[in-house]
Formats: C-alpha cells, sequence, structure tokens
C-alpha cells in the first residue's frame, strides 16, 4: 500500500525530470537556467517553466482511481439526474393537495420526455433506487481516496482562493489580460469541484428524507418537510446539472488537454490554460507562452509564491507512507 | 487515445445514451435493477421501526376535496345493497377467530382519529385526516396465528389489493377507515371502509375493502404486479 501511495505522490520537480519531458515541450535550454537556480518546489517561482509534476515522464495528472470515479460519476449522475426528472413527470410541481407553493414558477409543466429514463413512473423509480447505490459508493470512494492519498490538496479552499478566483474573473472578462498563476486547478474550478461535492451531498441527504419522510422523518422535518425536501432535492440537481455543463463548456473551449487526460491521465501541461494564456474559444491551440515570460505580478501571484516556499509537497510522500 | 479515438468513444457513449433516454433503458439492465429492488426491499425493512411515527404541522391546512379519487375501475365503485347485501369487512387466512364485521360492528370497536400525511408514489403529498380502527386491534381480535407473516387487503374495486408486510399493517398509524375529515367516506375515497397509513406509499392504501387475509406468504398485488415496488415504505 505504501509503495504504491508513495510511486503515486507528486514528485518534487527537479531540473532533470523537467527536461526529460518527452512531450518536448520546453526547450531544455531555454528551462535549464532558470531551473538550477530554482529552489525545487511544486511550482517554480520563477513562473519560466512548466509547473512542475503533473508533465513528468510516467506521471499521470489524475491518479487512475480518480479518473475512474470520474467516468463511473458521469454515467451515475446522468442516469439519476434522467431517471429522477422520470419521476418528477408524475408530479411536475411542489404544491401539496389543497396548499400552494411558493416557490416554483414552472408547476404543471412536465420536463420534456427525451430528457428521461426510466419510461415510465415505476420504471423511473428502479433506476433511481438503483443508481444511487453506484453514486454513493462511487463518491465515499473518491472522497475517501483524495482524504488518504493527498489529493484533496487540490481543492481544499485557501486563504488565497477568493482574491485569486477574482483574478481568474477579471481574466475571463478581459480585464486583466494574463492568465494568474495557478497550481493544479485554478482557483474557479476548485470553487466548482468544491461546490459539485457539497451540492452532491445534499441532493443525496434530501434524497434519503424524501425516498423515507416517516422513518427517517427527523431529516425530512431539518429540511422543513416533505414537500421542501422535495425542492431542495430539485435545487440540487439543478446546481449539479448548472456546474456540470459549465465544466463541459470549459472543458471543450478552454482545456480540451484535460480530456485525455481524464481518460489516459496524460496531460501536455505545456498546453495548460495558464501557459496558453486560454480564455474561452481563445488561444485553444497556443500560443505557448515562450519560457522566460514572466506572469504579470500581483499580490496573489506573490503570495502563493510563498506558499509554494513553504508548501508540504516536498513531504507528502512521508505524510501518506506514515497514514498507510 | 488521440482525438479520433475519443471521438468514437464519445460518440458511441452518446448513442447509448440517447437510446436510453424515454425509456425502459437497456434490456441488460433488467437484472441489475432486479438485484437492487430486492436489496432495497430489505433496506427499507431494516429501517423501518414500529413506533416511528408520521408527524404533521401544527395547524396545517387539510386537504379536504383536493386530494385525488383514484380507483382502478372505469367508473367509481359503489356497494350496491340491492345486489351484494350489507357490506361487510372479512378478517381471516392464518387467524384462529376469523371475523365478520358489519360496518356497525366496526364503529362499535375503539377508534382513532389521526392527521397524517399521504405520500403519494406521485411525488405529491396532503395532508389528510382520517377515523378508523387500527389494523393491529383487528389482528389481536382475529388472534393472527405466529405463521402470519403478510397481509392481503382485497377491495370490490375489480379486483385491486395490495399485500403488506405483518410489521407495517401493525404499525399504530395503520387504520381501516371510515370516516374522512369527520364525515363518512363517500365512494370517491373507498367507501364503506379503506385501509389508510403514513408508512407506506397510497398506492399499498386499499379503498372498497372486503377482506382482510392473513398469510404466510406475499401475495403481490394490483400496482405491484404491474411494475411498483411491492414494499413502497415511507
Amino acid at each position: 500500500m505504501s509503495e504504491t501511495m508513495t510511486d503515486e505522490a507528486r514528485p518534487v520537480a527537479t531540473a532533470p525530470t523537467i527536461s526529460a519531458d518527452p512531450a518536448g515541450a520546453t526547450p531544455p535550454d531555454a528551462v535549464d537556467p532558470a531551473r538550477s537556480a530554482a529552489p525545487p518546489g511544486p511550482e517554480d517561482p520563477s513562473g519560466a517553466s512548466a509547473p512542475a509534476g503533473p508533465e513528468a515522464p510516467g506521471r499521470s495528472r489524475h491518479h487512475w482511481l480518480v479518473r475512474l470515479t470520474h467516468w463511473v460519476n458521469v454515467v451515475a449522475l446522468t442516469a439519476m439526474v434522467a431517471s429522477g426528472l422520470r419521476i418528477f413527470n408524475a408530479y411536475p410541481a411542489f404544491a401539496p393537495r389543497g396548499g400552494t407553493f411558493c416557490c416554483y414558477p414552472f408547476a404543471g409543466q412536465p420536463i420534456p420526455e427525451w430528457l428521461t429514463l426510466g419510461g415510465w413512473l415505476a420504471g423511473a423509480r428502479h433506476w433511481h433506487f438503483a443508481i444511487m447505490w453506484l453514486l454513493v459508493a462511487n463518491g465515499l470512494l473518491y472522497v475517501g481516496f483524495i482524504y488518504l492519498h493527498g489529493e484533496w490538496r487540490d481543492l481544499a479552499p485557501r486563504r488565497g482562493d477568493p482574491r485569486d478566483a477574482w483574478e481568474m474573473v477579471k481574466f475571463y472578462l478581459f480585464a486583466r489580460r494574463e492568465h494568474p498563476r495557478q497550481g493544479k486547478h485554478n482557483a474557479l474550478q476548485k470553487l466548482a469541484y468544491l461546490s459539485l461535492l457539497v451540492l452532491a451531498v445534499i441532493a443525496v441527504a434530501t434524497g434519503l428524507a424524501i425516498w423515507k419522510p416517516v422513518q427517517l422523518g427527523w431529516l425530512t422535518r431539518l429540511m422543513g418537510g416533505y414537500v421542501w425536501a422535495r425542492y431542495w432535492h430539485f435545487l440540487a440537481m439543478l446546481g449539479l446539472v448548472t456546474l456540470g455543463l459549465i465544466h463541459v463548456f470549459m472543458v471543450v473551449s478552454v482545456d480540451p488537454y484535460s480530456i485525455p487526460a481524464m481518460i489516459t491521465g496524460r496531460y501536455r501541461a505545456d498546453r495548460s490554460p495558464e501557459r496558453r494564456n486560454a480564455r474561452p474559444f481563445q488561444h485553444l491551440f497556443g500560443p505557448v507562452r515562450p519560457s522566460g515570460a514572466t506572469a504579470e505580478a500581483t499580490g496573489a501571484d506573490a503570495a502563493r509564491e510563498r506558499r509554494a516556499a513553504i508548501d508540504p509537497e516536498a513531504s507528502r510522500d512521508d505524510d501518506t507512507a506514515e497514514r498507510s | 487515445m488521440d482525438r479520433r479515438d475519443f471521438i468514437t468513444v464519445g460518440g458511441g457513449a452518446l448513442a447509448a445514451l440517447l437510446a436510453a433516454c424515454n425509456s425502459e433503458g437497456p434490456p441488460a439492465a433488467k437484472g441489475v435493477l432486479e438485484f437492487a429492488r430486492r436489496k432495497n426491499q430489505d433496506v427499507e425493512e431494516a429501517l423501518f421501526r414500529h413506533l416511528t411515527m408520521d408527524h404533521v404541522k401544527e395547524g396545517g391546512r387539510l386537504a379536504g376535496d383536493a386530494l385525488p379519487r383514484y380507483y382502478v375501475s372505469p367508473t367509481v365503485p359503489v356497494w350496491d345493497p340491492s345486489l351484494r347485501g350489507a357490506w361487510k369487512l372479512e378478517v381471516g387466512g392464518a387467524v384462529r377467530n376469523p371475523l365478520t364485521l358489519r360496518m356497525d360492528d366496526l364503529r362499535g370497536l375503539p377508534s382513532v382519529t389521526q392527521r397524517v400525511n399521504h405520500y403519494c408514489v406521485e411525488g405529491w403529498t396532503a395532508l389528510t385526516q382520517w377515523t378508523g380502527v387500527r389494523v393491529s386491534l383487528l389482528a389481536k381480535l382475529a388472534e393472527v396465528r405466529p405463521d402470519a407473516k403478510f397481509v392481503d387487503f382485497q377491495s370490490f374495486d375489480s379486483g385491486y389489493h395490495e399485500s403488506w408486510d405483518l410489521a407495517s399493517a401493525l404499525h399504530p398509524q395503520t387504520l381501516i377507515c371510515y370516516e374522512y375529515e369527520g364525515s363518512p367516506l363517500t365512494p370517491g375515497r373507498g367507501a364503506p371502509a379503506r385501509l389508510h397509513s403514513p408508512v407506506k406509499l397510497g398506492y399499498k392504501s386499499v379503498k372498497y375493502l372486503t377482506r382482510i387475509v392473513f398469510l404466510p406468504h406475499q401475495n403481490g398485488g394490483y400496482w405491484t404486479d404491474r411494475g411498483y415496488e411491492w414494499f413502497a415504505g415511507t
């Protein structure tokens, strides 16, 4: 166990590793001078070369378990949403019989059938109550894995995140010229992926509340009763679908190179959005920022560099070995 | 994997997805779904607690006339005494003391009036008030034998019936009702008497009752035989 984990833990970037990059993205001669001077760390504070780690030979951007659970989640979540919409169509409203509901303007309008799975109410329920176990098991496997293996660090909120997220917003709105420096994910991505996790937990909890409104009545009452629990369940679904669609849009329009990374694990870090200075449909195929170009210096970047200098990444092998 | 592979795989997955839409899904999934349905039933039975009650908000608005009137016959079933004689409820099967209860007998038994939710499989709920006799009381009077594990509730609505697990049938909120919101049941509500319980989905609460049969085995049900879950607990 500890052997596997150590293998998979992100290696500290060193000049030899980078110059051996089979992608040949960074001309070794351009990198080496800057590299040799840089202290080892997950990010090169000089801003001159590729982010460390993911593009190292034999290294996978995403652990195979993360890739597996990602695609299982795509299937499970799609099936849950589609079957859930079919169930919803049996009563596409929220008001109790003889009552009213404040907050759903589309009452009585069914969801288009082609978006649904199950064919009829009972069929959709069988799908929903079968796939829910897959969704939960897959989610627990993923969360348990990133907790034990250390990937949670890529998602954990940090103090500089709001400021970094704002810089990303400014960049996407052309209020800032240069792509902010980032780790594995930019701050907006971190926010999106964390929100997905939170929404998934809400979806499961509200789902239990409407599956067992009597036997788990405490949970149902906690959510304001059956009608509200069903509403929160619906909103959590809408949130998941919205974030999922944004995710797909951003993958296609900003970082299509992350698609193979989520399948085979291989990622051309020299083509990362940061290196291409990429906005949606802008610089999709480059230009790759030449080595030596410095990122626009901002307070956030400087703070990140300070963090990088003391980042515990280097001691990660010990961490994981200890836990396993 | 190169771009072409990705398009092939992605396109295949998308086609499979679209083919699954608005259908019961791939036939190969049937076995898995059936397996999950059986396991879910175990989970539901394990979650069931005899003394976990349905609670409703104080001062909530009763559904009244807004509670739908469902039946499976072409027209609303009405008990016609001139054709079928006086209505009576038989309690039998695996019991030592079979009962035949006329409406007066039923009304003479200790009754319960309760405000509970009605949970429909379709996703709606209604706040309802019922008056009737606990099934557990009838079970006691009929002296149910130890080999009885299930109860079949039968009606004169074109053979509509649903069988229950004994534990849910004996839940304190499972009633044989003869009044809805203080008035005798109308034909639309399942007159002369019906089953009602918040611990199961609405389709398990059989209307137009004629017989309660205690059984050592499960006996399906109208909607259960048509593909809905048999346990259907809430």
